[in-house]
This record gives C-alpha cells, sequence and structure tokens, in this order.
C-alpha cells in the first residue's frame, strides 16, 4: 500500500508499505478515504517530537471504510463507513473507564503522561496513522463510530480531532453567560474554539493571530473579534484595553508548541528543540486573562519543559485547565450541532491534496501558503 | 480639572458592555445551547461509565511479539497493546533503548530520544544514498510548493511575524549536512597533510 513516510525532519515521501495486519483480536483495518494534516503534525514533520522515527506514517485524523475486523470486534463489520477519533484508547483501564480517553494507560508502553495517538511517535505508541490508504485501528469495538448517512465527509473528518479539540477547549475554560473569551490561534482549532465558545454563551469572543488571512476567517467563520498580534508593540497591553482593563474572563490558547511572536522562544523552543516548544501564546493567555480566570490549554506541546511564566498565573490566582481531548465523548453533542446547522466544520477546509503529493501539501500547511487553513488529503483519488 | 469616575477593576460592579442574550442569540445561530454546563460533554470531567465505552473486557487481552519491546520505566507492565511501527534498529535504536532507562521525568530521557531522532534521520539519508531511491530533497520538503504557492506573496507583506525567522529553516535542514561535509573536509586534510 502506499503511505506517507517521515524521512527526517522536514522531510518526508510516499512509499511502498506492507498492508497492516491484524495484531490483536479486536483490531480492525481501514481503508482511508479522507485524512488531514493537524497542526500538530507539524510538531513531528519540524522534529520537535521525541522519538519520531524514520520510516514512521503521520495521521491521527481521518475516516474510511472497514477492510478487515479481528475475530472479538462486534460492533464494526467490512464495508461499515467509520470515523477514528485520534485517541488510541481501550475504554477499560482506571482513566478509560472515567471518561478520560485521551489519557488510556494501556495503550502507550513508551510513555506513561500521554496516552495513544495514531501516527504521533513511539512517544504516543509507535501506531502507524492515517495518512495512508490503509490503516491498522486497535479496539475496534471502542474507538470508531459509524459515519451517519446525513454526515458529509469532511465534517466527519473533522470531527476525528480538530473539530473536537476546539469545542473541548471552549469546554475547559468553564464559560459562563456574557464572558469574554480570547483565543490565541485561528487555526482550525482556535477557529473551532472561537465557534464554540458562542454556543457556552460568550459575551465577547476575541481571536488573535498574526496571519491576516486566518484572522478574516475568524471574523466570517466564527463571528469574532480579531487583533493581529504583528500590528500592536504589545498584544497584552491591547488585550487590557479592550476590556477595560479587568482582563479577559477566559483565555484559550490553541497554538501550542511552535507559537511565533518572541525570537528568542522560537529559536529555542522550535529551532533548537530546547524547550518543549515556543511557549509564548501560554504565556500571553496567562498575561491576557483577569486575576482569578482560567486558561485553557488545548495546543499540543513537547514532553520537555518550557520557559512558561508561572509566577503570574500563580500570583493572578489563574485555573489552569487542559487535556488531549477525550474525542469520542464529544460527539453526540457535536452531531446535533452539526445537524442543527450551528455547526459547519467543512467550512474551512481550504485544500483538497493527492496522497502522493504529500509533501507539497506539508510544506504549504507549515509555511501557510495560499491561504492554507486546513488541507485534506484524498487518499483514494485515483 | 476633573478626576475621571473609576471604573472596573478598580470598582466593584461596573457591568461589562455586553450585548444581550437576544441580540447575541439573534446574531449567532446556536448562541447558549450549551450554557449549562450539564449539556457539555466533559461536564463534570471525570464520569465512571466503564460499561459505555464499547469495551468488553476487564483487562485486555495481550498483543503478542512483547518480548523486547521498550517501555518507560514508569509503566508497572509492558501495555496490552502498544504500536508495532518502526521498531529499534541500529545505533540510534541503542541510544533510544538506552533513554528508556530514564524516567519521563528526566531530561536525559528526552535528551536522548532527540538525538536517536537526529542519528535515525541522519542513517537513513546515508543509506538511501546507496540505494535504488535515494532521498530526494526537493521533492520530499515539498519546497517546489514555494512557486506553485504564492511561496513570496503569501510571505512578505503581510504584516507575518514568522518572517523574521524564515532564514532559519534552511539552517536548520541543511545545517548539519553542510557542517558534516565541513568536518568531513577537515577530517581528509588532516589525513592528507598526516600522509605527507
Amino acid at each position: 500500500m502506499k503511505a506517507m513516510v517521515y524521512r527526517g525532519p522536514y522531510k518526508i515521501r510516499v512509499e511502498e508499505k506492507p498492508m497492516p495486519t491484524i495484531e490483536h483480536p479486536n483490531d480492525a483495518i481501514i481503508r482511508v478515504t479522507t485524512a488531514a494534516i493537524c497542526g500538530s503534525d507539524l510538531h513531528l514533520y519540524h522534529g520537535l517530537m521525541p522519538d519520531t522515527r524514520v520510516g514512521t506514517t503521520f495521521g491521527h485524523e481521518f475516516i474510511g471504510v472497514v477492510e478487515e475486523v479481528g475475530p472479538s470486534v462486534r460492533n464494526l463489520t467490512r464495508g461499515d463507513r467509520v470515523m477514528v477519533p485520534f485517541n488510541v484508547y481501550c475504554g477499560s483501564c482506571y482513566f478509560c473507564a472515567r471518561g478520560l480517553y485521551s489519557n488510556c494507560h494501556n495503550v502507550n508502553p513508551n510513555a506513561t503522561a500521554v496516552g495513544g495517538i495514531y501516527g504521533y511517535s513511539h512517544t504516543c505508541g509507535g501506531y502507524d496513522g492515517g495518512q495512508a490508504e490503509f490503516v491498522r485501528v486497535p479496539f475496534a469495538d471502542v474507538g470508531p463510530t459509524i459515519i451517519p448517512d446525513w454526515m458529509d465527509s469532511e465534517d466527519a473528518v473533522l470531527l476525528t480531532d480538530a473539530l473536537a479539540t476546539g469545542y473541548f477547549g471552549a469546554q475547559l475554560g468553564d464559560i459562563v453567560e456574557g464572558d469574554t473569551v480570547v483565543v490565541f490561534g485561528a487555526g482550525p482549532v482556535g477557529l473551532f474554539a472561537a465557534k464554540s465558545a458562542w454556543l457556552m454563551g460568550a459575551g465577547r469572543v476575541i481571536v488573535i493571530d498574526h496571519l491576516e488571512y486566518r484572522l478574516e476567517k475568524a471574523r466570517v467563520f466564527a463571528q469574532a473579534e480579531t487583533f493581529n498580534f504583528a500590528e500592536y508593540d504589545d498584544i497584552i497591553v491591547e488585550m487590557k484595553k479592550t476590556t477595560d482593563h479587568l482582563g479577559a474572563d477566559v483565555v484559550i490558547d490553541a497554538v501550542g508548541a511552535e507559537a511565533d511572536g518572541s525570537f528568542l522562544q522560537q529559536v529555542t523552543g522550535t529551532k533548537l528543540k530546547l524547550q518543549g516548544g515556543s511557549p509564548v501564546a501560554l504565556n500571553w493567555a496567562i498575561d491576557s486573562v483577569r486575576k482569578g480566570g482560567t486558561v485553557a490549554v488545548v495546543g499540543a506541546y513537547g514532553p520537555i519543559f518550557s520557559a512558561v511564566k508561572f509566577g503570574d498565573a500563580l500570583n493572578k490566582g489563574l485555573t489552569l485547565r487542559m487535556n488531549q481531548t477525550p474525542v469520542k465523548r464529544q460527539w453526540p453533542r457535536l452531531f446535533e450541532h452539526i445537524r442543527n446547522g450551528y455547526l459547519k466544520p467543512s467550512d474551512i477546509v481550504t485544500h483538497r491534496i493527492p496522497l502522493e503529493h504529500i509533501a507539497e501539501g506539508y510544506h504549504l500547511f507549515s509555511s501557510k501558503l495560499d491561504g492554507c487553513i486546513k488541507p485534506l488529503i484524498i487518499a483514494d483519488a485515483g | 480639572m476633573t478626576t475621571p469616575t473609576p471604573s472596573t477593576p478598580y470598582v466593584a460592579n461596573k457591568p461589562k458592555d455586553v450585548p444581550s442574550a437576544e441580540a447575541l442569540r439573534a446574531r449567532i445561530p446556536g448562541w447558549g445551547v450549551d450554557l449549562d454546563p450539564k449539556d457539555r460533554p466533559s461536564y463534570p470531567r471525570e464520569v465512571f461509565d466503564p460499561a459505555g465505552t464499547g469495551a468488553h473486557w476487564d483487562y485486555p487481552e495481550e498483543q503478542p511479539g512483547r518480548e523486547g519491546r521498550e517501555r518507560s520505566i514508569e509503566h508497572g507492565q509492558l501495555t496490552p497493546v502498544f504500536g508495532t511501527s518502526a521498531p529499534l534498529h541500529g545505533v540510534s535504536g541503542s541510544i533510544r533503548r538506552y533513554a528508556y532507562r530514564y524516567s519521563e521525568g528526566r531530561a536525559a530521557h528526552w535528551l536522548l530520544l532527540l538525538a536517536g531522532d537526529r542519528v535515525d534521520a541522519w542513517g537513513a539519508h546515508l543509506w538511501s544514498l546507496a540505494s535504488l531511491r535515494p532521498d530526494n530533497p526537493v521533492t520530499q520538503t515539498g519546497v517546489l510548493s514555494e512557486v506553485r504557492r504564492q511561496g513570496i506573496t503569501s510571505r512578505f507583506g503581510k504584516k507575518r511575524a514568522d518572517v523574521n525567522h524564515l532564514w532559519l529553516d534552511p539552517v536548520v535542514v541543511a545545517g548539519p549536512w553542510v557542517a558534516a561535509a565541513a568536518g568531513a573536509v577537515v577530517v581528509v586534510r588532516a589525513a592528507v597533510r598526516r600522509a605527507r
């Protein structure tokens, strides 16, 4: 089969790989029909995530058709059209039993601090991902769900991570009616977080980025006020001014490890890999939220230490809430919101790229060329 | 001269200048449908419901091929299921296996893994040169999209904050190779001098 293969930082190619096989009785093999490149895939692509091995296939956002199931699988049969949450999880460990699917303890031998994620390095379990023609899906009775007939494929693939994560980020903010919510990052997760903040009753939603075309999307798609931090000497002062010097009630970091805005953090965090990423957005979140406010973090960071302004968080009495998203927990409610027309996730898709051209897709997305917000990988374009 | 009236946060109760719920509902489809935390799917954060996950086991059957699989020493056992992509091999594999002697709480663990990653990549590039499909830095970096996808007009004149460190990317990608080549030249010249 054809699959995207990592060759080292900034280098990928499509190779012929052996077909995945049933390695556990509750495995399924999925023929991928649509995948996506996630902003967090770029951390792997740039060599930021420890134990990212040459030869692995990325991709934790994908949907497809069941090709084969293991002998203990009850809920899926060959030919089912399924969406697969980015979390690999068992459904039965201490954490899964309490709904913390993203923190599963039974699927990732390489680390205890993170659960299993498809195509996201050996630090996340060493599973190949869905930027391929076929992929192995463990615990087929737990993670995958049959895509409802009424649901569009592009909406479904965005439910596997980006939409679920943006929506989860807004939940982490514990928004109450009338809150002022600031979202750092106008990428897919930030756009969805901003949109979700309204559903939870926000009174103002402000999105901050440095890419004007994405801020335009935030204004149109998420009805948000926007600030381009590159146009201001100090974005924190602007946030204080626009909130009567109170600060925002809730701030969501939807950027993560490769935040721009500080040359020093960029060089040490993302180029030299001396930190677990560049925590500029997180620091700005801490500084722009009001005292006693909440900072929600859904942007992904690496496992190494980062230079975070923890003293300010302490002195301001902040609540910091974060996690990888337990995706499947979000789905029933998000299905309702899509069906009711409150959310139309595929509106943010800008590029549809055949698997053969995935290297250009990564460069395009990484470098933010051609107005790219969300690129999809069409595995069965031929 | 009059002193301006102090406002929030310097006084307690100035109301926020926020549109009414009716105005927001009219402007934003779905505004407030998840206002009640009980309607939010991750509220409360932990809900004990082992029967609701689809799992029909108390402990999953163990996947075969467990021998030699590296694991974090913070785990009490090898997990019953694990990924089998790209097993450890060669020098990079030795470095990575050594890294797993340290817990996730130790910088040595992560820095050794990153070192293993670099050795893995360099080794793969060198091996590829002896293969029928050598690495191609043009196609594999996707750099041709700079031409096809408005690389210049997408970046310049747009007040993008990332333009100021753009020059570092080629250094990061090609720098190790240039350094390795320079090192090789130094070594060869020293050897030649010594031979004379």
